[in-house]
Order: C-alpha cells, then structure tokens, then sequence
C-alpha cells in the first residue's frame, strides 16, 4: 500500500468516548509528500482529534497510523503541530519558546542560539526576540508558533485551524506568507496537513481538501485542488470549486421525517440540534427575503452576512431543519413559511417558530416529559442524563444550552437559571391560548 | 492591594468535593496515627527542665534567628513535601483518591491540637532538645504545607490543554516539562500560598516556643519564650522590646523576601488582566536596577543555574510521555498498599481499645469540654463579626480612609496572637473571669483579622454600577445594607469564617489552660482538657480528647459550612 512518495497513512482510524460514542468512523488517509491537504469539516466532525491522533498525542480506538509504513506508536518526531491558541510559554520569551525546541532535541548550546536567530529572520520576527507573548499581536503569536515549529525541522507540519483565532487582515498576510515560505522550499518540510473550518482558506492554500462530515466523522469527499498559485478569491474557477464545497457541506435537503429525526431513545439517528441562537436565524432569513431572487448561492452569503463558513452553514442548517429554507446544490431557497417569518411581527415570529419547533423530536420528547412531570417541573440534570444514553455528554450540555433558546424564544417551555429546573408555566399547561 | 489582600486570605480547598472512600481511609489514618504518637508518649519523661531566658535585650538578635531558623526549616521541608505529594496526586488517580481527602482533612483539623501528642511522643524517642526543635518544625510544618500542596496540585490539573499538547508534541523531556511549563504555570499561586503560610507559620511557632504544662516544660530558646517570660517577670520593657523585635522580624521579611517574590512571580501571569493591580516592591525594583546584582546575575547565577540544568537534565532526560494519568498500581504499589493497609487496621484496632479503656465520666468531660470551647469560639465569631463588617465597609466605600488604615490593619494581622497571649494574661487574670475572657480574646485576635480581609475584598468587589444604583434608588440605610451589602459580603463572609474557625478552636488549646507566673490556671473546656492530659500523663485520655475536638471541627466544616458556601456560590456570586 504504501508506495513511494507516501508520507502518513491511516487505517480504518477509529474513535469512540464513553464507549458508545463515535468520534471518528472508519477513516483512511494517505498524505504524500509534496502535497498541502486541508482537512475540511464542520466543528464536531472530529478534524482536530484527528490530527492528534496523527501526531501521536492520542492513541485512537482502532485503526493504524503509519509514518513512512512504519507503525507509529508515540509522538511522532518527524511531525509537529502549530496551535490555534497558539500554545506558546507566556514566561519565555519569543526567542526562548523556540530554543526550547532546539534544546529538547539536543542541539548544543553554542548552535542553538544562531539557529534561534535564523527561524525568527524567516516568518518576519527579527527583532522581536525578546519580547514577550503578551507584548505580541496574535499574528506575529502565530509567527513564533511556525518559528518554533520549524525548530523541529519536521518532515510533516500539522495545523490545528492555524489562523482561526486571529482578525481578518493578520490571517490574510500570514495565509501568504506561509504559502511563500512553502512554494518555495524554504522549509525541509514534506508535507503540510491543515485543519480548518473555513472553506475559503482551504481551497485558497491546498493541493487537496478533504471534506468531513460529523455524527459520526467521516470522509465524504476528496477533491484535488489544481487551481494555480497564486490564487485569486474572486476568479470563476475558485467560485465555482467553492460552490461546490458550499454545496457538499449544506447538503441536500430531505424529505421531513428523515430531516427531523427520531426522539432520543428510539430507535432511529436522533437529530442534533445546531448550536445557533434563534436570533441568527432570522437574521439570515431576513437577509434573505430583502433580496429580489428567490434563490442564492451559498458561498456568496459569507461574504454578504459577514460571518465565516463554519457559522453560516451551522444558520443554514438550523432553517433548513425548522423549514425555513430549502437547499439544494449549493443553492438556498426560502420557503413559503420563511417568507412569512422574515416578515411577521415579533408576537408573529413567535407564534410560527412554536408550530415549527414544536414538531422537532427533540423539543417534543421534552415538552411530553415536562407534561407528565410533577408540577410540570424537571431538573436540568434530569433531561441531561436522559441525553446522555443518546450523545456525549459536552455535546448534551450543547443541545440543553440549545433547546433553553429555542424553547425560550418560541415560549414553548420556561427555564430557570438559578435553580436549573426546566418548565411549563401554568397558562400553558391549560392550553390557554394567550391574548 | 484589594485582589494581594483577597488572595492572601482566600482559603484553597477543595470545598465541594463529596465523601469518598477516600475519606474513610483517611479518618482511620488519622486515628492511627494519633493513637501511635498517644501510645509512645507513655515513654516520656515526667518531668522536662526547660531553657532558661535571658531577657536582655542582647540576647533578642539570638532569638530572633532560632526563630527564624524554625520557620526556614519547616518551610523548606513544606515545598519539598509539596513538590512531590502534588505531583503525585495529580498524576496517578488512585494515589489521588487518598490524598486529596488526606488534604482536605489536615487542612481543616486544628493542627494546634496535635501540640502535646507530637511533644510527648517525640521526647519519648529522641533527645530532648532534638525532640522539641523537631516538634516545632513539625508543627509549624503541619501548618503550612496543606494550601501549598494543594495549590500546587490544583495548579498541575489545570495547566491547559494546548500547553500540555505542546510541551509533548516537542518532545520537552520531564525536567524540561517541570521547568518551562509545570513550575511557571504554579509559581503564582503557590507564591501566594507561601506568604499565607509563612503568616500562619508564627502563630504556631510562637505557640509551640512557649508552650508548658505542669512540670513539662516544652519552651525552646527563641521569641515566643521571649516573650512569655517577659511577661512572666512583668517587665514591660522587655515586653516591648520583644513585640518590636518580633514586628520588626516580620516586616521586614514581608519586604525583603515576600513583596520581592510577588512582584517577580508577576512574570508568570497567563494573561494581562486589564484594571488589575500588579503586585510592587521598592526592593525588587532596588535590586533590579543595581549593576552589582546584575553583574553577579550574569557571572555567577546564571553559569551555575545552566550548569545544574545540564546536570539535571543528564539524569532526568528522556522524551517525557504526554501526561498521562496513571490509572493502576505497580506491583510495588500494590505491596506497599496492603502492608499499609494492614498497619492501619491494626493501629486502628489498638487505638479503639485505648479509646475503651477510657471510663464513662472521662467521655462526659470531653463533651462538656467540646460543648463549652464551642461556646467560646462562637462567641469570639460573633464579637468578630459584629466589628469587622461594619469596619470593613467602611474602610472600602472610603478610600483615603482605608489607605489611611491599610498598613495599620496589616502590621496589627501581622503580629502571631500566641506572641501577645502572655502579654493579655498578664492583665486578664487579675480579673474574675479573666482566663474565659482572655481564651476568647486570644481566638479573636487570631481570627478576626481573616474576616476583616475578607470583608475588605467582598466589599471592594461590589461593582460600581450596583452601587450608583443603590445610591440613586430611594433605599434606607436598612435597605441597601440588606439588597447589597450583605448579599455581595455573603461568600466573603463563609470563606473568612471557615478560616476564622478553625483558628479559634487552635487557639483553644493554648489559652484554656495557662501557666502562668508559676501557677497553673484553666478554664472548662476541650483545649484544657488536652493540656491536663498532657500534664497528668492520661493518654488514654489525651487521645480521645484530641481525637474528639477533631471530630467536632471536622463535622462543623462538613455540615454547616460547606452548606452554606455553597449557597453562596451558587445565588450570592457576583459576575
């Protein structure tokens, strides 16, 4: 299997918390060397946890990872990792969290601090050696982080959504920067795999996306990306290479009963509801019916709303599920229903968004367990643990956090903060309607 | 200076953990132990000659550094013993199962209660002298070392994440991991701690220099006796002179040794926080800036530092493993786990029947004796109360004031309440009812100064907007006392008085029962009822005293004040 030119490989990678739940389903790799490979996917598909498992920092349920066709069994030498946090020593300077590097590796003392000076010379930071990470913005942060990981002269450089954390203008100039350092071998390494959630960055610095999907993770598309360097955001072929991601990641919207799911407990896939507040729905749908066309695309609407792909497929999704929208192909349609919500008073609002959330698995699991409770009174702890035979127990709390603003917003339940009891005022009990 | 203050007399535990098996374990060790040190004090001797006190004033620079001397000992032996317990506890889930508990019992039983056990039963083993140093310094060792251990410990689990990652993913050997990233990330807090401990550290040693039952005598040539002869002969003098001496000692550290490391450990902050007060030192700025010291830095520090460094990591290389938490025992472990198990079991078994050969009115006297120092220490609680909340409000919504008052109020908390005891005394006993009221002054000198801290910082806490709100609201003195001073002071309160507490029911032991001017006096109470043990020679008794006031102090903490604290996290916390 592993032939020439094969760096990393992975087999049938498997990972599983709590014993039941699965992270990472069946997943094989091959990174080559020479190759850029952005691992693409929505946050909780599992992406970082891979690159984890790559560099050893994690041992996965099943599966093999082989470096160079050799089996590997603790963190990996010849790969490293740069952080999205950055992960630098607050107390050292920039030049000691490099050093640090070189002298884990035994590199003597007398070489080590020429060889600190070159790294910084080369991502821009000559002159900054002693200044401390606090005293740095997050771009030049992030350019001690490549500094000090090219210390360990890695044949595989991984990235853990390297640019995530810092503003727009800093990332833009860092992309380019790492991109020069890359196309033009300045660096001994091999082979680059990135982590990221946004799909501009991707296709604008990878030879090959991988495109991931959660519940469980999971590969399910690999594109080679031949667009030459440098490439141009607004050029037709990037656009379309967009849409076409825009279109995998969305998804295709299906007939209800699947959309929706079955309630936690029975059998069947139990729908998770996206971690989005209510009011980004409807501003997305208001967005929406503002325009003269009755149909957009996709990955046109980041740049418009100004929010990053991660959140804006998390809106979409959220609409699709509540019927709001339709997607197909890459394209977002707003129904009928959506029409009259982005246009109805707030009481109006509210009434739909009931009906609409009312019908979720989910939402009506909960309303029947609160119906039937004491007092119509039930403790958070309650409806957590009934959760968790379902999922993991963080992505519990996501789903309770979710379902307190929803069920909020549309008045379908009541939660209080202080004693972490969800439940039914009396009014609605009764079935009252309200004035 | 409001957050210096909050942190220094914020207590680390951890509160809400639940009973475990742990516990169990735990309770039985503590028996054990103490019926070991009941059981071997049987060999000592009746009769103990102490030092004799020069109260010349020539003589204080002498005192002062065996006191010192104390102090340095016990703190040393605490971060070492700090060092290792925390990382193990932190590292290894079984060993943590027993030690945290270990901790948090320790740290919450009136360390001042193993006084007359530790005496006994070293001087039973080992010469006199030796015995009563090392008394000292265990005391004071016991004193000290619980927040330290666990503030290193609370510090090694919650190092984050992408920092761990990273010091595996370069491949930082366990020396490297210690020194860049383990020992940084603690610095802070454990530096705090330290000041806190060191504080407390001379309420004991002053305690333990001084301290005489019956023809016992347990006093070690240094202030404390100093001062507890001085008061003996009257001689106001060399009252004076020693209190200076002692303030003077203790300052003087604070800016020399504490201040300086504060405002170095600084460079350990995770983050800048916007609108927090750094920690300042005029003698680290002074030592900073001097060429000598730089000059002396760069030659010869920083060589000798490196070349440590390279020997350590010589012995200690090696790619550390992320660090993972062992789940098991090795087969050593499991060895030694059952031997000590079983020497536990065993030392259990003798001690519950020492604790039977004590008679039925014995048992009643105890409980008596725990009824009435519980009396005492809730009344100094409520004398406490009753000024430092009001003070303390006070001092903070009056900010020339409180600058005013601040080093006022600190060199006052500095001074260890067991330095003054005998000083009180000689005032107090002349007086009917004098030794019950000196007992309760001398808690509430030891206490109310935690509480007052803590009032300070709860009070500056109340954010301004709340306040403007109160101001601007139509409502009575009453009112805003009870919509937002007192709800804002409630977590503040529960911690000071945690602390607070458990100092009262220390100081019980030393003041219930005096001996003073030749004369031994003592009032009911547990805290005499040990020192009559210790003097008669009842271990029997001695052990089911301690045992018992242990027991009380314990169960208050677990069934009054962890209630209420926690109460107040969740509905009193300001954010």
């Amino acid at each position: 299997m592993s032939g020439n030119g094969t760096l990393l490989e992975l087999r049938n990678i498997r990972q599983v918390y709590e014993g039941r739940f699965v992270a990472i389903e069946n997943m094989n790799l091959v990174v080559r060397v020479g190759e850029f490979v952005a691992l693409l996917g929505p946050s909780g598909c599992g992406k970082s946890t891979l690159l984890r498992i790559i560099t050893g920092l994690q041992r996965p349920t099943s599966g093999e990872v082989l470096y160079r066709g050799q089996p590997t069994v603790s963190v990996n030498p010849r790969a490293t990792i740069v952080f999205q946090t950055f992960a630098l020593f607050p107390w050292l300077t920039a030049a000691d969290n490099v050093e640090v590097v070189l002298k884990a590796r035994g590199i003597p003392r007398l070489v080590r601090a020429a060889r600190t000076m070159d790294l910084l010379d080369k991502v821009g930071l000559d002159g900054f050696e002693n200044a401390y990470p606090r005293e740095l913005s997050g771009g030049m942060r992030q350019k001690v982080g490549f500094a000090r990981a090219m210390a360990v002269e890695p044949e595989l450089l991984c990235m853990d959504e390297p640019f995530s954390a810092l503003d727009v203008l800093s990332a833009d100039s860092l992309r380019g920067e790492l991109l020069e350092l890359w196309l033009e071998k300045q660096m001994p390494t091999q082979a680059i795999l990135m982590v990221t959630h946004d799909i501009e960055e991707a296709l604008f610095l990878a030879d090959r996306i991988v495109v991931m999907e959660k519940n469980p993770g999971r590969v399910i598309a690999d594109l080679p990306i031949t667009l030459p360097h440098p490439r141009n955001r607004k050029a037709p072929a990037f656009l379309q290479r967009m849409d076409e991601i825009y279109a995998l990641l969305a998804g295709q919207t299906q007939p209800e009963a699947i959309e929706v799911g079955t309630p936690p407990g029975e059998p069947g896939p139990t729908r998770l509801l996206p971690h989005v507040p209510m009011g980004d729905v409807t501003g997305l749908l208001e967005h929406l019916a503002e325009s003269p066309v009755a149909t957009h695309d996709i990955y046109r609407l980041a740049d418009e709303i100004g929010t990053d792909s991660d959140r804006l497929l998390r809106t979409i999704e959220a609409a699709e599920l509540l019927g709001f929208v339709t997607i197909g192909k890459g394209d977002i349609t707003l129904t009928p229903l959506g029409e009259t919500m982005a246009e109805a008073s707030i009481q109006g609002r509210k009434d739909i968004m009931a009906t609409r959330v009312r019908r979720l698995p989910i939402v009506a699991w909960l309303l029947t367990m609160l119906q039937r409770a004491d007092a119509h009174l039930l403790e958070a702890d309650v409806i957590e643990t009934a959760l968790e035979w379902t999922f993991p127990s963080e992505e519990s709390q996501r789903q309770i956090a979710t379902l307190i603003d929803w069920g909020r917003y549309a008045e379908l339940f009541s939660y209080d903060e202080e004693r972490k009891v969800f439940y039914l005022e009396p009014a609605r009990t009764a079935q009252v309607p309200k004035e | 200076m409001v957050r210096s203050i909050r942190n220094l007399f914020r207590v680390q535990r951890p509160l809400d953990r639940p009973a475990t098996w742990g516990d169990a374990v735990v309770l039985v060790t503590v028996f054990a132990v103490i019926y070991v040190g009941a059981k071997l004090a049987a060999g000592a001797r009746s009769v103990i000659q102490g030092p004799q006190i020069s109260l010349e004033p020539a003589a204080l620079p002498a005192y002062a550094a065996m006191s010192l001397a104390r102090m340095a000992g016990a703190y040393v032996l605490s971060l070492v013993f700090t060092l290792v317990y925390g990382h193990v506890a932190a590292r290894n889930r079984r060993a943590e199962q027993v030690l945290i508990p270990l901790l948090d019992v320790l740290q919450s039983v009136p360390i001042l209660s193993f006084l007359p056990v530790v005496l006994l039963s070293l001087s039973a083993v080992l010469p006199q002298r030796l015995a009563l140093e090392l008394a000292a310094v265990v005391l004071i060792f016991t004193s000290q070392v619980w927040n330290m251990t666990f503030s290193w410990y609370q510090s090694l689990r919650t190092i984050p994440e992408d920092l761990q990652e990273a010091a595996a993913a370069f491949g930082l050997s366990r020396w490297q991991r210690f020194k860049t990233l383990e020992l940084p990330f603690a610095t802070i807090p454990l530096v705090w701690n330290s000041v806190m401990s060191w504080a407390g550290g001379w309420f004991f040693l002053m305690a333990a220099e001084a301290f005489t039952v019956g023809k016992r005598d347990f006093r070690l040539p240094g202030l404390g006796s100093y001062l507890r002869k001085a008061a003996e002969d009257s001689n106001s003098h060399a009252m004076l002179v020693g209190v200076v001496a002692l303030v003077a000692l203790i300052v003087l550290l604070d800016q020399l040794l504490w201040r300086p490391l504060l405002a170095w450990s600084n460079r350990f902050q995770l983050s800048a926080v916007a609108g927090e007060v750094k920690p300042t030192s005029w003698f680290y700025d002074a030592l900073r800036g001097s060429r000598i010291v730089r000059l002396l830095s760069e030659r010869v520090l920083r060589p000798v530092l490196l070349g440590v460094d390279e020997l350590i990591s010589r012995g200690l290389g090696g790619r550390a493993e992320p660090a993972e938490r062992h789940e098991g025992l090795s087969p050593i472990g499991y060895v030694f786990s059952v031997g000590a198990g079983a020497a536990l079991a065993y030392g259990a078994y003798r001690g519950a029947v020492m604790l039977f050969a004590v008679p039925a009115h014995q048992w009643a006297s105890i409980l008596l004796g725990v009824v009435a120092t519980f009396g005492r220490v809730i009344a100094a609680l409520a004398i406490a109360f009753s000024w430092t909340v009001p003070f303390g409000v006070l001092l903070a919504s009056r900010p020339r004031l409180g600058a005013l008052a601040q080093p006022l109020v600190q060199i006052a908390a500095s001074i260890p309440a067991t330095a003054l005891f005998p000083i009180v005394l000689l005032f107090l006993l002349r007086l009917p009812w004098g030794l019950d009221a000196a007992a309760i002054l001398l808690m509430l000198m030891g206490t109310q100064w935690y509480l007052l801290f803590n009032v300070l910082a709860g009070a500056s806490a109340i954010p301004q907007d709340l306040r403007y709100t109160s101001l601007l609201l139509p409502l009575s003195r009453w009112q805003r006392w009870r919509v937002l001073i007192l709800p804002a002071l409630f977590p503040y309160l529960i911690t000071g008085a945690i602390t607070a507490g458990g100092g009262a029911w220390n100081a019980s032991i030393v003041s219930e029962y005096v001996q003073f001017g030749g004369e031994g006096k003592s009032v009911v109470g547990i805290g005499a009822l040990i020192s009559h043990a210790t003097a008669a020679g009842h271990y029997p008794l001695l052990f089911a005293a301690t045992l018992s006031m242990i027991l009380t102090v314990v169960m208050v903490n677990r069934l009054v004040w962890r209630r209420l604290y926690r109460v107040a996290e969740r509905r009193y916390r300001m954010e």
